[in-house]
């Protein structure tokens, strides 16, 4: 069988969006930008070896508002990609295949993952004592 | 050729290559140590809003502290890349683009965690 006509994955665009899907594919997402917070998490901790001058400039720099966006979209990709995770552990064991547990389990993650990060935040602004 | 089993012809031929089991395991023992790390990685961090250089090193260094950073680079570098690696064998189909982006995932994953490692010791011993 030549190589190209092998069956291929499903192609993503025709299928009717889905919570199972798109969480799936969310899982990924996160996953990739969670990588380049991992090189954030990096800048911080190695910026502090640079002396006071420059960690401050790093602490400036993920203080300021776009540094506080980036890192609520972190927040939030790190608490989805722990709590999805955790749903795909749950799998790996044999539990949850059911359609209604699978949507169920989902919403869950969508909303601990919400939850988390706004309750992150808060405890971040209460620590800098103001907006 | 002819005398080679189906299963032993098709062996090896997926995208995953001879790792499999390896990868897949090892995805999922990171990923069980990255849940308490994290969670602890997280709190710590909210605590160093607006920290000055004098508290976050303190707190770098301070009791348990390097060895959890340390455990969290390890966990997440090695996480992080086996996840960009199966992003790239599902979704990169050219060869030379594919083996060349495996190379510098992983040599990049490698070079921040030492890096990062390096860092926290420093912090940790200062100078």
């Amino acid at each position: 069988m030549s190589s190209d006509n092998r069956p291929l994955s499903p192609h993503l665009q025709v299928y009717r969006p889905q919570i199972t899907s798109m969480l799936s594919i969310l899982h990924r997402l996160t996953g990739i930008g969670l990588m380049a917070g991992a090189l954030l998490f990096t800048y911080w901790i190695s910026s502090a070896t640079y002396g006071p001058e420059a960690f401050a400039q790093a602490q400036a720099l993920l203080g300021s508002w776009l540094g506080r966006l980036v890192l609520l979209g972190f927040a939030f990709s790190l608490f989805y990609h722990m709590g999805n995770g955790i749903r795909h552990l749950a799998w790996d064991a044999g539990w949850g295949y059911e359609m209604q547990t699978l949507k169920v389990s989902g919403l869950i993650v969508i909303f601990f993952s919400g939850a988390m990060t706004i309750l992150t935040f808060l405890a971040g602004y209460a620590v800098r004592g103001g907006w | 050729m002819g005398l080679r089993s189906p299963l032993g012809r098709a062996r090896g031929l997926g995208s995953a290559k001879e790792g499999g089991i390896n990868h897949w395991w090892a995805e999922r023992m990171t990923a069980i140590a990255l849940v308490p790390l994290t969670l602890w990685f997280i709190a710590s961090a909210v605590y160093m809003v607006g920290a000055d250089h004098a508290t976050f090193t303190g707190w770098v260094g301070a009791h348990g502290n390097p060895v959890l950073l340390i455990l969290l680079t390890i966990a997440l570098y090695h996480h992080g890349q086996l996840g960009l690696q199966a992003v790239i064998e599902d979704y990169i189909h050219n060869e030379a683009i594919n083996v060349t982006s495996l190379v510098l995932v992983k040599l990049g994953a490698f070079f921040c965690a030492v890096y990062t490692i390096f860092s926290i010791v420093r912090l940790t011993f200062g100078g």
